[in-house]
């Protein structure tokens, strides 16, 4: 074999086992974005997929309780019952009003069982004087807007 | 002011486009006046918009709120040097400082090399100008940093307005690494244009010889070099900012950041193959073109918010003007390799699996295998969503599965590839280099074991970083030793000669230890521990040989925030070591809630205490405690990766050796030899690196 193929062989090798572990790095932590209007339409297997929700938080809905945090997200008059079990603090952003964005799946009474909790004050922005965007774009690697950072992920 | 920048912008505008058209007639017509005067107006761009950047900090530094740009991001109680940093709080003022920096770095080319490469500039000079074009069409039309705010009077009648007061600085950006890592970040994305130039010149132009390569990777391992310092300043940010405890999260944003520097590194080694045995041509000029097209998708990923737009986040129109300016690239890119496509064909083939050509071969393999890993799942949500219609995102366990074995491989190839002799590499000079390194990497490897490490990856990253700092150190050593037992100077002194003989291949070296360095520092991630407790004054956490005591919660406030604090005394095996002073802070103006974490940091491990807040259910404070192994050498090996990449920038001294001639049978000698460390200095000074 000359190296010419010895060197083919040895990237098919590593191409292929790079592959797998992207295959297998995929299926563990694909996340489905779905609108709370979307959630009532997914039917058999699409609704236990782990999927990603935004919407904001409706006021006076942020329940603490123990173990775990209730709050209703609302997007377009749909209302989506949301249980934070995550361990780690919410966000400071968090609050009534605030735009959030859950992670974590559907339970089988419509509840939705979030993981991990972006948020994102939504107020500062709402009264843009004439011609200001009404986005917070940030340089560099900040851009996801003020999300705070989602932890132990 | 700002009519003197809106001005400033647009004349730069049209000396860009003079600058491109003057630049191709001339070059057509070959009028060496007409090329001239395309040339200064490039230059002249530099200066134009270095105006418009000063108009822009003068409303910053006057507390100017008639600009709607300062109002979204300033107020008047910021501090100054956060005034300054504002420039690039937001959008707009981002995109101008890109074209700032392009504009200077086109500046400097095309003043440098105003009395050499008379066929080759022109064309550069067209390219640069060409690319400042579309930024600047971007900063005069799409998103200008001088909009004027105007209110509407009681007669309807709009007219313009000046608030007494901004909105004040997102707190995120409050911290002093915002004053620096964007800049350096872009001048690394901007800095990758200037190659991409040159490239896209010398195969316009069909200039001959290996010329432009040498010119290019000079300017491309500066960019290199700046690309490197943002993106660990970045990650510095967030570790030091986000109160996560982590540095990287596999952001779109931080991968964009990634991608170029991917495909710059792939093109820095590959450009060797090039420039010793002549192969790889098409490869080196489409990575140059790939990074360059990297860049601007990375500007487009973190300016356009297309992939956070699954967070239904900073959505804006200007993603497909970069959509439509990287197609345009793409299409002169590859318009211009099928023209000319003869003129990069290769001098060489590979000869043996084990030389160093193939180790240059797989390490640009396993990088591009990284860039694309890194991409795809950048931009999956956006991918599935054409083609199956539902947003579908990937997390930090894809990224990791791929990217962490690539990592240790390309760390195999570190301490491998530099020993391996070019063409072949026998079996017996394999086992001399390789032998005592290998031995002292799995020695340690024990050690690690025995010290709790029981991560197979953490394992094998910490066996391979003392493999691959045993071989740089050999390295040294051999040279060295030559040197001193010619001379008979001290070995340290030699040390010091042989680095200034060779600074490209010993600055490289360097290099590479800083990467094992950062290398050791993501491998302490699985020792990583942390705790959360709601504490009292008076109550106690205990981590690792930590005790955290509660002293008092007080509250300190300045005209910008108002600061919750708590007074936390740390005890290491019993004896008071520290204190800790973790903050919260409500911002005024905003009225946004930061953390602000208190860091203990020491080379073995970095405590890290976040005041999460009083807690909901006890009302007492909350003290969020993390022990992070390791952290710190990743900064460290950032800064040794820097005087690395300097050191190699500096010109070679010159030897007293007469070179020996290379003839084909010197490089069977240097097989016979198997190594080329241990052949004599003067071949290896013209050698590889």
């Amino acid at each position: 074999m000359n190296a010419r193929s010895k060197f083919l062989v040895g990237s098919g090798i590593i191409v292929i086992t790079l592959l797998a572990l992207a295959y297998v790095g995929f299926t563990q932590s694909k996340t489905y974005y779905h609108t709370i209007t979307e959630l009532s339409t997914l039917q058999g297997s699409a609704l236990h997929q782990r999927m990603r929700v935004s919407g904001n938080v409706r006021s006076g809905t942020i329940e603490r309780l123990g173990d775990r945090v209730n709050f209703v997200l609302t997007e377009q008059g749909k209302d989506l019952p949301v249980s934070y079990v995550g361990r780690d603090p919410l966000p400071d952003t968090f609050k009534d009003g605030a735009q959030a964005l859950v992670e974590g799946k559907m339970l089988p009474d419509n509840r939705f069982e979030a993981e991990q909790v972006q948020a994102k004050c939504a107020s500062k922005y709402e009264a843009a004087p004439v011609g200001t965007p009404a986005t917070a774009p940030q340089p560099g690697q900040t851009s996801t807007g003020s999300y705070a950072r989602p932890s132990g992920s | 002011m700002d009519i003197l920048g809106s001005l400033a912008l647009l004349l730069a505008l049209l000396a860009a486009v003079y600058a491109v058209v003057a630049g191709t007639v001339g070059i057509l017509t070959r009028r060496t006046l007409l090329t001239k005067s395309a040339r200064n107006a490039g230059m002249a761009v530099f200066a134009l918009v270095t105006v418009a950047v000063a108009c822009l900090e003068y409303f910053f530094f006057t507390n100017d709120f008639s600009l709607a740009y300062v109002v979204e991001h300033s107020n008047r109680a910021l501090p100054p040097y956060y005034k300054f940093a504002s420039l690039w709080a937001g959008q707009e003022g981002s995109l101008l400082l890109w074209t700032w920096l392009l504009s200077g770095y086109a500046f400097f080319v095309l003043f440098l090399n105003r009395k050499r490469h008379p066929e080759l500039m022109p064309y550069v000079g067209v390219v640069l100008a060409g690319v400042q074009t579309f930024f600047l069409t971007l900063n005069n039309f799409v998103a200008t940093p001088f909009q004027v705010i105007a209110s509407a009077n009681s007669a309807g009648v709009m007219h313009l307005a000046r608030l007494a007061e901004g909105r004040g600085l997102n707190p995120l950006l409050q911290y002093p690494e915002m004053v620096i890592h964007p800049p350096m970040l872009y001048l690394g994305y901007t800095g990758f244009t200037v190659p991409f130039a040159f490239a896209l010149a010398a195969l316009l132009g069909r200039y001959p010889g290996e010329k432009w390569i040498h010119i290019t990777r000079r300017w491309t391992m500066i960019a290199w070099c700046f690309q490197s310092v943002g993106i660990l300043l970045g990650a510095h940010w967030a570790y030091a900012v986000l109160g996560w405890g982590g540095y990287w999260a596999w952001d779109p944003v931080e991968n964009a950041s990634l991608l170029p520097w991917i495909t710059g590194t792939a093109f820095l080694h590959s450009v060797m193959m090039q420039e010793k045995r002549g192969m790889m041509k098409v490869w080196n000029v489409w990575l140059v073109f790939t990074t360059f097209m990297l860049c601007i998708l990375g500007t487009l990923l973190t300016r356009s918010g297309v992939v956070s737009s699954v967070h239904a986040f900073a959505q804006s129109s200007i993603g497909t003007w970069f959509v439509v300016f990287l197609a345009i690239v793409f299409v002169v890119c590859f318009a211009a390799y099928w023209k000319n496509r003869d003129y990069l064909r290769s001098d060489n083939q590979l000869d043996s699996l084990v030389s160093r050509e193939s180790s240059f071969l797989f390490n640009n393999l396993i990088l591009l295998a990284a860039c694309f890993a890194v991409l795809w799942g950048t931009l999956f949500p956006v991918l599935s969503e054409w083609v199956q219609g539902s947003k579908i995102s990937v997390g930090p366990p894809f990224f990791n599965k791929v990217n962490v074995p690539i990592a240790l491989f390309l760390l195999l190839l570190t301490g491998v590839g530099p020993l391996l002799a070019w063409r072949k590499t026998s079996f017996d000079a394999l086992k001399r280099n390789f032998a005592w390194p290998l031995g002292g990497g799995l020695l340690a490897g024990v050690i690690a074991f025995i010290l709790g490490f029981r991560d197979v990856y953490a394992l094998v990253c910490l066996i391979l970083s003392v493999f691959v700092t045993l071989t740089i150190a050999s390295e040294f050593y051999r040279g060295a030793r030559v040197i001193s037992s010619r001379d008979g100077s001290h070995l340290l002194t030699s040390v010091g000669a042989l680095t200034m003989r060779n600074t490209r291949r010993y600055g490289g070296y360097i290099v590479h230890f800083g990467m094992v360095l950062v290398f050791i520092g993501i491998a302490g991630t699985p020792l990583n521990k942390d705790i959360q407790k709601d504490l009292g004054i008076g109550d106690t956490l205990k981590i690792g040989p930590y005790t955290i005591l509660c002293q008092n919660f007080d509250q300190v406030a300045n005209g910008n925030y108002q600061s919750d604090r708590a007074t936390l005394e740390v005890f290491k095996n019993g004896k008071s070591d520290m204190m800790l002073y973790p903050e919260r802070r409500f911002f005024l103006t905003s009225q946004i809630t930061e953390t602000m974490v208190a860091v203990q940091s020491s080379p073995l491990r970095d405590l890290y205490v976040v005041y999460a807040g009083r807690s909901p259910e006890s009302g007492r404070p909350s003290v969020h405690a993390y022990l992070l192994p390791l952290v710190k050498w990743i900064w460290f090996g950032g800064i040794v990766v820097v005087l690395g990449t300097i050191l190699a920038l500096i010109p070679n001294r010159r030897t007293a050796l007469v070179l020996r001639p290379v003839t084909e049978r010197s490089w069977t000698g240097s097989i016979a030899d198997a190594s080329p460390a241990m052949g004599p200095i003067a071949s290896r000074a013209e050698g590889h690196d």
